[in-house]
């Protein structure tokens, strides 16, 4: 099966280093969906956390660099809402040069979160969940405040077969991860925490759905601490074509 | 002002095990939280409005000059005075020559952040004038000789366990923890100050240009004693408060108290004109508007212009996280939360806010809330890039974040993270997981556990992943 659509993984530093079973769940999913995947040697990260904490030359450099790499890509699936958004909101602003700044609105343009592809481009939604059982979805705050997405991941999730989707109170408030503000403030980034997996927890929830490793970074890892039986999981993890791969 | 010479973080770090100050935030901003998104659920009308404000703001910036000029002919045409404070001293000085000059010993005061940021308190006893706040919430800050902690609710960190007992102390009385019977108690304090004060003294939420009108936005009433009993009042305005005309104010007050306290309006909506003219039974015999520039004017074209469309509503202090947690006073300024990070910036300026702009994940929720759209988490990061430009961030933090962009734009050298990274990890990973850290990194896991770096990494990866096509 083949579907014409192509798409360049941009695996996202996080992605690379500490979550390669998401990229690699993300290239399986999306060959079986009849998407032809590609990974553009030589990347980095997108340089969101040099950009937040005002590092904007170089950002910039990071950005000048990363734009070639995707220049012949039809798609790029990114499994990050907040590397999608560095992407899409802030690569163009950051070029002062008007032929890089017109590549780079045209990359925003064609640069998609995992569940935006799955739904807007593959328009696909009806998976099986690799994890039957109860789920809550967590928002990230640069998909959801950021790129405005906040239905893609739902629909998904609501159609997942063998899941049951339960919201979670205060689903749109901040994990306090925030990059670089994790280990500035790391008290208040830990309270923050703290509330975000109570309520977690209150779900009954056997899985905890985030569409961000930043956020999966610091709800997982807050999870491990408290040895809670709640499974922080990448919505790549879940999904499974026709009943496994 | 509360103890600027301690660190940021340990201040937040303070509020953080201050058991009562959670329990008061968590129900009171909840509360903020919930009657706020019914309000805006409730009035369809509520996002084309909040445009239309940010129009009207956007609009009037571009001609202040011309909008004060107006208001200041309309104010003094009622018989009112106009001044114009272009520093917080100056403000202070006008006030100060206006008690003295009608012998006033009394003053009461109706909220104000305007007053609160140019110190008039402390100025006013100085001088041998009292001030008494009417408001509520100010009542028992004043009590407590402290500052406000949130812009409309300035005891919001303050339960009504700790209300009772201060007002216990100064009554000498044992006294219920009963919200209304405190009230009470305060109503009755304050009656004779409304009648005894000769001046009275507000900041005021909006100022009419066309009309010449002061409006200022009240639920305890205490806002008309203020402005109608004593001889005199003194309102204290920000010049970036004035509005055109009364249709422009209409826009405005249909979102003003929805984004603060959830209301359809507030219960009180004063529109002073003047002091009292011939023939009228209420109000003083001289009225004066204290115009306060204190570095608004200079950044209608600097990078905090947006925030001279603040409101002051307080809709995104009970939306942030941050300041979920640690409250107003942890910040250290008179304006608390995200909005207040770049009011601090605009009045102390950008290396002030060094470690406040990072109280801040970002999140974006500030913005969503703030009636005006005013995008906040965006200057933050222009106020933290200024910081860096002027090297006003700590050296080390600096030397970090520029060998981490060299290392980000050399994939030669980037493909080494990995495995130096699973190197030096090698004695700390348990599971998969990674519990404790030594030195920069013992911050992260201090509370939470790290994923070790993978044993084969996504790149590590690809070809075999090539191969299954």
């Amino acid at each position: 099966m083949t579907t014409g659509i192509r798409a360049s993984l941009m695996v996202t530093c996080l992605g690379d280093l500490f979550y390669p079973e998401v990229g690699v769940r993300i290239v399986r999913l999306l060959r079986r969906l009849g998407v032809e995947v590609d990974f553009p040697a030589g990347q980095t990260c997108c340089g969101l956390p040099l950009f937040n904490s005002g590092y904007h030359v170089e950002a910039a450099a990071v950005a000048r660099r990363t734009l070639p790499l995707f220049r012949g890509s039809q798609h790029v699936v990114v499994p990050s809402g907040s590397c999608a958004w560095m992407v899409k909101h802030e690569y163009p602003g950051l070029m002062t040069e008007p032929s890089l700044r017109a590549e780079a609105e045209a990359l925003a343009a064609r640069t998609y979160e995992l569940s935006q592809l799955l739904v807007k481009v593959v328009k696909r939604t009806r998976f099986t969940s690799a994890i039957p059982g109860r789920v809550t979805y967590h928002d990230s705050c640069h998909l959801r405040r950021g790129l405005g997405e906040s239905e893609s991941p739902r629909a998904i999730l609501r159609d997942l077969d063998g899941a049951e989707l339960v919201e979670l109170p205060g689903h749109d408030e901040c994990c306090g991860f925030g990059g670089s503000f994790a280990v500035r403030l790391p008290e208040v980034s830990t309270a923050i925490l703290d509330k975000k997996l109570a309520n977690v927890e209150a779900t009954g929830a056997r899985c905890l759905v985030a569409c961000d490793a930043g956020c999966l970074m610091q709800m997982g890892g807050g999870l491990r601490r408290r040895k809670s039986p709640v499974r922080p999981v990448h919505l790549a993890e879940l999904l499974e074509v026709d009943g496994g791969e | 002002m509360s103890e600027l010479s301690t660190p940021f973080r340990e201040r937040a770090a303070h509020a953080l095990d201050d058991r009562f100050l959670q329990q008061a935030l968590t129900i009171a901003t909840t509360k903020f939280i919930g009657l706020r998104r019914e309000a805006f659920d409730a009035f369809p009308d509520g996002d084309a409005l909040r445009d239309r404000a940010r129009e009207i703001k956007e609009a009037t910036l571009q001609r202040l000059d011309q909008h004060l000029e107006q208001l200041i002919d309309n104010v003094e045409g009622l018989g009112g005075r106009v001044h114009y404070a272009d520093t917080a001293e100056d403000a202070r000085r006008i006030i100060l020559d206006i008690a003295r000059r009608t012998g006033a010993r009394l003053a009461v005061k109706s909220k104000s952040m305007a007053t609160e940021e140019i110190e008039l308190n402390e100025a006013l006893l100085h001088a041998g004038v009292t001030p008494v706040e009417t408001d509520l919430g100010e009542y028992i800050i004043q009590l407590a000789h402290e500052r406000p902690s949130h812009i409309i609710a300035p005891a919001i960190h303050k339960t009504k366990g700790q209300v009772a007992e201060l007002f216990a102390r100064e009554l000498g009385r044992e006294v219920a923890a009963d919200p209304e019977e405190l009230t009470r108690i305060a109503r009755a304090e304050l009656r004779q100050k409304f009648l005894d004060a000769d001046l009275g003294i507000t900041g005021a939420n909006f100022a009419v240009a066309s009309t010449g009108t002061v409006v200022l936005v009240t639920n305890e009433g205490n806002g008309r004693m203020v402005t109608s009993l004593p001889r005199v009042h003194v309102a204290v305005m920000g010049v970036e408060k004035v509005v055109p005309s009364m249709s422009d104010l209409v826009v405005f007050l249909a979102i003003l108290a929805k984004s603060a306290t959830g209301q359809k309006l507030s219960s009180y909506t004063t529109l002073v004109q003047g002091p009292r003219r011939a023939g009228e039974l209420e109000g003083p015999d001289e009225f004066h508007l204290v115009l306060l520039d204190n570095g608004r004017v200079r950044q209608i074209a600097g990078q905090l212009r947006e925030a001279l469309s603040c409101l002051r509503c307080g809709a995104c202090l009970n939306v942030c996280p941050v300041y979920r947690q640690i409250g107003g006073h942890a910040y250290g300024y008179t304006y608390p939360g995200p909005i207040g990070i770049l009011l601090t910036a605009m009045l102390h300026g950008g290396a002030a806010v060094k470690d406040l702009a990072h109280a801040s994940s970002l999140c974006g929720a500030c913005a969503e809330a703030c009636p005006v759209r005013i995008d906040i988490p965006r200057m933050l990061i222009e106020l933290r890039k200024d910081n860096v430009e002027r090297a006003v961030a700590p050296g080390p933090e600096r030397v970090v974040f520029k060998a981490l962009a060299r290392l980000l734009t050399m994939p030669t050298l980037y493909r080494l993270a990995a495995p130096v990274g699973r190197l030096l990890q090698r004695p700390f990973v348990r599971d998969g997981g990674i519990r404790r850290l030594p030195l920069f990194f013992g911050e992260w896991t201090r509370s939470r556990d790290l994923p070790a770096v993978a044993s084969r990494t996504f790149s590590e990866r690809w070809a075999e992943l090539e191969r299954e096509r």
